[in-house]
């Protein structure tokens, strides 16, 4: 069977005062080849736990994740990774830096190039390979970052907030690139974030992790990214529900936060 | 103390005049010259150029002046040369007086020409006159009593000079010269010494430039002037590198294993504060005073400073950099050599250059110790000869050469980390 699962994940871990803390509790998930899923959730709810436990960097103490019938133990090419920012190599060029995986592979030199110069103009690129990557704008990074895992071709890409560093036009801009890679790639994607918006625009799926221990609190099914590969994302804001998902969804995070915010008081 | 003085008044003086010769050119226009904040704004705050070039050139102009350099017209008054006459009332053991004229010679020994005793004419009555030579910054005892008739006896007193009543234990002052009498009796008499700082104290510019020339061509203590500077080099470079050599490595080790941090931490940080400098002793006793010591003494200064800046390179890696990376399927081996080697790579630098600096103190204080050749050996063995031009000399030699370091190491850390700081 294709795809990925998590079975029954959970993940407690000591702290050194004694006590210990459930970060995770029983989440499982199913996702088929190709599907866009976005994960919301109040800070400390577990989103990045449960991202670096498919990624393969924590093991849970409880469950697992399979994906393509093979069981999760660690890091592995198949799944790449997209993070918020300074994960580029500062000495490679651009170039280098989207060829890093394709070379671990051991691809010909030729062949790392023309793939390169490829994922380059699909993310808007061309011309930029000899640029040092401490050159380029916050959003250029984010592409280069997107183009180095897709050069790897994986079958899972896992993004821990990819957009959160960027200012709201060039985010914008980049939510239309992911969806436009989503479609063209056929990629999975599990996508962190902290915008609700995003979470709407970007997810066929939308999970809101609760806190405490972290958990599914709820699951939607949403159009949005469907219609957003055709169109501009402007447009989909005005499209039918996209208010009235979104607003539901802050006034859910918001009742968290609160009840996070009264537990803490009454601490 | 007169030299801070003029030093002061240079600095203000040209400030202003500065300020003036600036304000008839056309002001330019840029994003600073806009800006109404610039008390406390340090972007604001750039080097006045002009200030560095009237700084160098009044430091030189100073040390011209107050050593009577041919380089420059102006100094500032120099020891009085030339004769020094004055006369003296004596009283012999009858209650008589007398006078005499006294006539001194001051001459700069350094000018090499050393002048003929005068011969003059004694005079009538019991004081007769004298004559004497006084080298120039010394004083002089003029025993006038002594070829005066009745000089020896008791009573004989010298009662005034130049009109001046003088007693033991007094002093006066006549032109160009000052006059002590001593408690026996006895004239001191202190030419002028102006405001001139003596050679042996600080050379003129010109007189440094002529010993560098000359301990250039022909070298100094059997070795020449490049042999004591490039020793001393060698030693820096071959210490600094077996520090790096060693110090790295463990830097790493100790920056990914538990084991390594666990028990070099101790040491490492028990030496890290320990001066090299107060190794010196034991280092000769441990391994003499020849080239081992030296590049071993070096080899501990560098090291501990290379360890720490690597451990710190390592440390200081982006966890998200290392995640990516095994995301996209390195292996440990790769990810060392890909990521956490480059990653350490401007900590290393930083260090390099804090060590480079730090070794070239160490030698030079290790060279004052014991050395038969280096650029400290050459200014403590000429300071023990007076030789203070020599010592000049090798001080200027030493901070340009400590300079160079600095800036060489500075482009080569431009040129191979590029990314550093961005």
């Amino acid at each position: 069977m294709k795809g990925l699962s998590i079975n029954n994940i959970s993940m407690r871990f000591d702290l050194k005062n004694g006590s210990s803390v459930q970060a995770l509790k029983d989440v499982s998930l199913d996702i088929d080849e190709g599907q866009i899923i976005t994960v919301l959730g109040p800070s400390g709810c577990g989103k990045t736990t449960l991202l670096n436990i498919v990624a393969g960097f924590l093991a849970p103490t409880e469950g697992n994740v399979v994906l393509n019938e093979q069981v999760v133990q660690g890091p592995g090419a198949e799944r790449g990774m997209v993070f918020q920012q300074g994960a580029l190599f500062e000495w490679m060029n651009v170039q280098s830096n989207v060829a890093f995986g394709p070379r671990m592979k051991g691809m010909s030199k030729s062949e790392q190039g023309e793939k390169v110069k490829h994922l380059l103009e699909i993310v808007g690129l061309a011309d930029f390979e000899d640029k040092a990557v401490y050159e380029l704008s916050g959003g250029m990074q984010q592409r280069v970052a997107l183009a180095r895992c897709l050069a790897n071709d994986p079958d899972v890409i896992l993004m821990d907030e990819p957009l959160g560093a960027l200012d709201a036009l060039t985010r914008e801009k980049m939510q239309g690139l992911v969806l436009k890679l989503w479609k063209e790639t056929g990629k999975t994607i599990i996508l962190i974030t902290h915008s609700v918006e995003e979470a709407v625009l970007l997810g066929e799926r939308l999970l809101v992790l609760a806190p405490r221990p972290g958990r599914i609190h709820k699951e939607y099914t949403l159009p949005f990214a469907e219609m957003g590969v055709n169109m501009d994302l402007r447009e989909v804001k005005k499209a039918d529900g996209y208010t009235k998902t979104r607003d539901e969804i802050l006034s859910i995070i918001w009742e968290m936060e609160e009840e996070i915010m009264g537990r803490a008081e009454e601490n | 103390m007169a030299i801070l003085i003029f030093y002061i008044i240079i600095f203000v003086a040209a400030f202003y005049v500065v300020k003036v010769a600036t304000s008839f050119t056309k002001s330019q226009d840029d994003f600073t010259s806009l800006k109404t904040v610039t008390f406390g704004d340090e972007s604001a705050v750039s080097p006045n150029r002009a200030a560095s070039f009237i700084s160098v050139i009044a430091v030189f102009a100073i040390w011209a002046a107050f050593t009577g350099s041919k380089l420059i017209p102006i100094h500032v008054p120099g020891p009085f040369i030339g004769e020094l006459t004055f006369s003296y009332i004596a009283m012999n053991s009858s209650g008589e007086t007398d006078d005499a004229d006294v006539t001194i010679t001051v001459y700069d020994v350094q000018s090499g020409d050393i002048p003929e005793k005068l011969d003059i004419d004694p005079g009538s009555g019991f004081a007769h006159n004298d004559t004497d030579q006084i080298i120039t910054y010394r004083s002089g005892l003029i025993k006038v009593q002594n070829n005066d008739d009745g000089g020896k006896e008791k009573g004989y007193k010298v009662i005034s000079v130049n009109g001046q009543e003088i007693s033991p234990d007094t002093e006066i002052f006549i032109d160009n010269a000052r006059i002590f009498m001593t408690r026996k009796g006895t004239l001191s008499v202190t030419p002028e010494k102006g405001w001139q700082m003596q050679p042996v104290w600080l050379p003129a510019p010109e007189t440094v430039w002529s010993r560098l020339v000359k301990v250039g061509s022909e070298g100094y203590k059997n070795f020449t002037l490049l042999e004591h500077l490039g020793w001393s080099l060698i030693r820096v470079v071959v210490g600094f590198l077996a520090g790096a050599i060693i110090g790295i490595p463990l830097g790493y080790a100790m920056g990914l294993s538990g084991w390594f941090r666990g028990w070099f931490d101790p040491i490492v940080e028990f030496m890290r504060p320990v001066p090299p400098l107060a190794l010196i002793p034991l280092v000769i006793i441990w391994f003499g005073i020849g080239e081992q010591g030296k590049i071993i003494l070096l080899f501990l200064a560098s090291l501990w400073i290379m360890t720490i800046s690597a451990r710190a390179g390592v440390s200081g890696v982006n966890i998200a950099k290392i995640h990516a990376a095994y995301s996209l399927g390195a292996s440990k081996w790769q990810i060392m050599r890909l990521v956490i080697v480059p990653n350490s790579l401007p900590e290393i630098f930083t260090g390099a250059r804090v060590s480079m600096g730090v070794c070239w103190g160490t030698v030079v204080a290790a060279e004052l110790v014991a050395a038969q050749k280096g650029a400290g050996m050459m200014i403590i063995n000429a300071s023990k000869f007076q030789m203070t031009d020599l010592v000049i000399m090798g001080i200027v030699l030493i901070g340009v050469i400590g300079y160079a370091i600095d800036i060489l190491m500075r482009i080569s850390e431009n040129y191979l980390v590029p990314w550093k700081g961005k």
